[in-house]
């Protein structure tokens, strides 16, 4: 029988679906036997929403090679788009499963046209404009949100800027999103294992865009922009395919971010500046272009707070010299040395060479 | 193939030792509140929770009551204690320590101690939930929070689910209790917003009004479209509503110059004390003397450091507690207060510290007992809270409807030479 070979890529891709799917086991397991405590099975879907988060952002930033400072931007305008229209829909579809991944699709499309319009004009310049818009674009869509008021009643939708008054309901009328006060009401539709499907659909995705003819011609714009003009890559389109892509996956972790929480609103600290630079520590802590570690720096970095808790008031401190540690640990020339200098590999090697 | 097969392996004892860390830490809580946790054992069906038992009684001799059973009633809080709005967040923890300590010297609920959890949710919803689930692994029976509204909202869905007292001290949003295991301490939006409406009209304090208020914020835009719906049916007028966000709140000369053209002789602050402070020194600034009327949001505007507080002379509030009143139970509360924190009251702490209070009467109408499963007791509570009626330092004989929400007396107070007194 002949054996099935595999490529190195085609194994490291496996390992990491197995990592994601064990995990998998693992935690159904031990809900099903009850050994869980509620704060791991509430934190298992937020869990899924930063993994994703930090997939589809290492798109961006390690594969592509552009920074990208808006991601919570993105997610924001997913998770709105799909909430949006879960509260809309609640009553007309009735069976959660189907509303919600209706929900996925239509906040995935949103945030990735959103991400298209945006990525048009900037992504045609060098330098790190992108950066620069991005950011804008996470505190625009954030005080949009805040003054969008939007209800419904039988005569259909009403808009406004102003205040949820002059929206002008009828008897029957419902804000929907409710200016500062955002959507309250989701239906709570996302559960983990729909959480963990989108994690490998990101990552089948993801993976496959990268071992395709198209990720090489993206890392080959990341890795020597003018020799990938010189053979006839079409630089903007492939700066915008992985860009859109990105946003889009950064959608869909948002919608499944709202219909975890009944009360979701645009404020700072989870839109906000620090969540997209939070993102953006998953991914630089991960290793920049590793897929695989940017899962396991965002499952560790979500969890790491709140198994501080017993620290109380000393947890944020503990968590923020805990970060400065990994940093150190991951990127530091010196340690870097020391590690290869000491490693498990090269010990077992050493002992070998000995005999 | 070997090398995938080792890391695999690796990978995976990674995760198991990483999520068994998870499993324990639940159970560690009860370990370090050094708690005897007979009567919640049940419902932490963990091997672990067994096995740290023993530890924990060891612990908690000098805590258990001589004349008790030996059982505890377990309250928890949530509340931002970092971040922006952790003054809020801290006032509710040491408002609502303070009341389960005096409860606790007096002999506790009917014989039975109260032990106390509260954990930070840095004012964000999802870590609110969060801090619920973390307090569910500890046995919390009934919760005192969240302290701000959205995350409110977002624990009480989860504690709907649990069928879990809920009593939020400051969660002031209609949309916090449309469960009917939650109830409120303080005043909906809309009480507030209509009573202020209500209050200025009914007393004829002036005839144009103008409005300033944070469009970013929840409370503060709640409390503005209840008191535009009302004064229409009021005998003054809106001449102006001026808005301004979280991230431009240091300059308001547009808005005052807005209300200064339109002829406001009144204007309507639904906002908190810091951003009103900046708007009476610049109305100042101006020449610019209209009235100043706001709500429980303006209380501690006394305190805000370099502050000249002679501007404020004049300034009305509907508040529900000042800490300068003048009662015997307010004193008594900002001097206990004071002496443990070092920290001048404001009303977050007095509603959290009522919110025990409440607790409290609730389970001595209802006879619930702390070895009750979490639902019954929020079953027996849920039917006391319509039949009590509490005099609290934020109201006097607030009782509760089924709904969710407080009757009290909006008190109007006026500030008079550097001190809050109330309108008759």
């Amino acid at each position: 029988m002949k054996r099935l070979k595999l490529s190195k890529n085609a194994k490291d891709n496996l390992i990491t679906y197995g990592i994601v799917i064990l995990a998998y086991v693992i935690m159904q397991i031990m809900i099903n036997t009850g050994h869980i405590s509620s704060l791991l099975q509430g934190l298992l879907v937020p869990l899924c929403v930063y993994v994703i988060l930090a997939v589809s952002l290492n798109l961006t930033v390690g594969i592509l090679g552009e920074l990208s400072l808006g991601h919570a931007g993105f997610m924001c305008v997913g998770a709105f788009a799909g909430a949006f229209f879960s509260r809309y829909m609640q009553n007309v579809i009735e069976v959660s499963l189907l509303r919600f991944l209706i929900a996925i699709i239509i906040g995935a499309v949103s945030a990735g046209i959103v991400g298209f319009l945006i990525g048009m004009p900037v992504l045609r310049l060098r330098g790190d404009y992108l950066a620069i818009v991005t950011l804008a674009f996470g505190e625009i869509i954030k005080s949009i949100i805040n003054v969008l008021y939007i209800g419904k009643d039988s005569s259909g939708l009403h808009f406004s800027m102003k205040d949820s008054m002059s929206l002008g309901l009828a008897e029957d009328g419902d804000v929907i999103i409710n200016g500062a006060q955002g959507i309250t009401g989701t239906p709570k539709d996302a559960t983990f294992t729909i959480g963990i499907v989108l994690i490998i659909l990101t990552l089948i995705i993801v993976l496959n865009l990268i071992h395709s003819r198209d990720g090489r011609a993206i890392m080959s714009i990341r890795d020597n922009l003018i020799a990938a003009e010189s053979i006839g890559i079409n630089i903007t389109k492939y700066k915008l395919m992985a860009f859109s892509v990105s946003a889009a996956l950064a959608g869909m972790a948002g919608v499944l971010y709202s219909h975890n929480l009944s009360s979701l609103m645009a404020t700072p600290k989870n839109f906000g500046y620090n969540m997209s630079i939070m993102i953006l520590v998953f991914v630089v802590l991960g290793g920049i272009g590793n897929i695989r570690g940017s899962i396991i720096s965002a499952v560790i970095l979500t969890l790491l707070p709140e198994l501080l808790r017993g620290l109380s008031n000393y947890r944020m401190l503990i968590y923020s010299i805990v970060l400065i540690v990994m940093m150190l640990f991951n990127w530091s020339p010196k340690l870097i040395n020391l590690r290869k200098k000491y490693s498990l590999r090269r010990l077992f090697k050493k002992t070998g060479e000995v005999r | 193939m070997k090398k995938k097969v080792v890391s695999l392996l690796l990978a995976a004892s990674m995760v198991t030792v990483m999520l068994a860390g998870c499993g324990n830490s639940g159970s560690q809580d009860v370990n370090d509140a050094g708690s005897e946790s007979a009567g919640t054992e049940a419902e932490a069906d963990n091997a672990d929770a067994a096995e740290t038992e023993s530890d924990a009684d060891a612990g908690s001799e000098e805590a258990a009551p001589a004349a008790g059973s030996g059982e505890t009633y377990k309250i928890g809080a949530i509340g931002p204690a970092t971040g922006g709005a952790a003054v809020y967040g801290i006032a509710v923890q040491n408002g609502a320590d303070l009341a389960i300590k005096e409860i606790n010297e007096a002999g506790g609920i009917n014989g039975c101690m109260i032990e106390y959890n509260f954990q930070d949710d840095e004012c964000d919803n999802e870590k609110s939930v969060n801090a619920y689930n973390t307090l569910k692994d500890w046995g919390m029976q009934m919760l005192v929070g969240s302290t701000t509204s959205g995350c409110s909202i977002a624990v009480a869905a989860e504690s709907a689910n649990d069928n879990l007292f809920q009593l939020t001290p400051s969660g002031s949003s209609v949309d916090c209790i449309t469960n009917d295991n939650v109830f409120q301490v303080c005043f909906t939006d809309p009480n507030q917003g209509v009573g202020a409406a209500q209050y200025i009209g009914s007393n004829n304090v002036a005839e144009k009004v103008a409005v300033i208020y944070d469009s970013s914020d929840v409370y503060s835009s709640g409390i503005y479209e209840k008191f535009a719906g009302e004064a229409a049916n009021q005998p003054f007028e809106i001449v102006s509503t001026e808005a301004f966000t979280a991230d431009n709140k240091t300059d308001f000369s547009v808005q005052l110059q807005k209300a200064k053209d339109a002829g406001a002789e009144l204007i309507f602050l639904p906002i908190y004390y810091t951003e009103a402070s900046l708007i009476l020194t610049q109305a100042n600034a101006m020449n610019y003397e209209p009235k100043f009327f706001g709500c429980d949001g303006l209380d501690g505007i006394l305190n805000v450091k370099n502050f000249d507080t002679a501007l404020a002379e004049g300034v009305m509030l509907l508040t529900p507690f000042a800490a300068d009143a003048e009662d015997e139970a307010t004193k008594s509360f900002v001097s206990a207060y004071e002496a443990a924190y070092g920290d001048t009251p404001n009303q977050f702490a007095a509603d959290s510290y009522d919110a025990v209070y409440i607790i409290k009467a609730a389970i001595e109408q209802s006879g619930a007992a702390p070895s009750d499963s979490v639902s019954d007791i929020c079953d027996k509570l849920k039917a006391a809270m319509t039949e009590i009626s509490v005099d609290g330092l934020t109201g006097e004989a607030m009782s509760w409807e089924a709904g969710g929400a407080v009757n009290k007396a909006p008190k109007a107070m006026e500030i008079v030479n550097g001190n809050y007194s109330l309108i008759q």
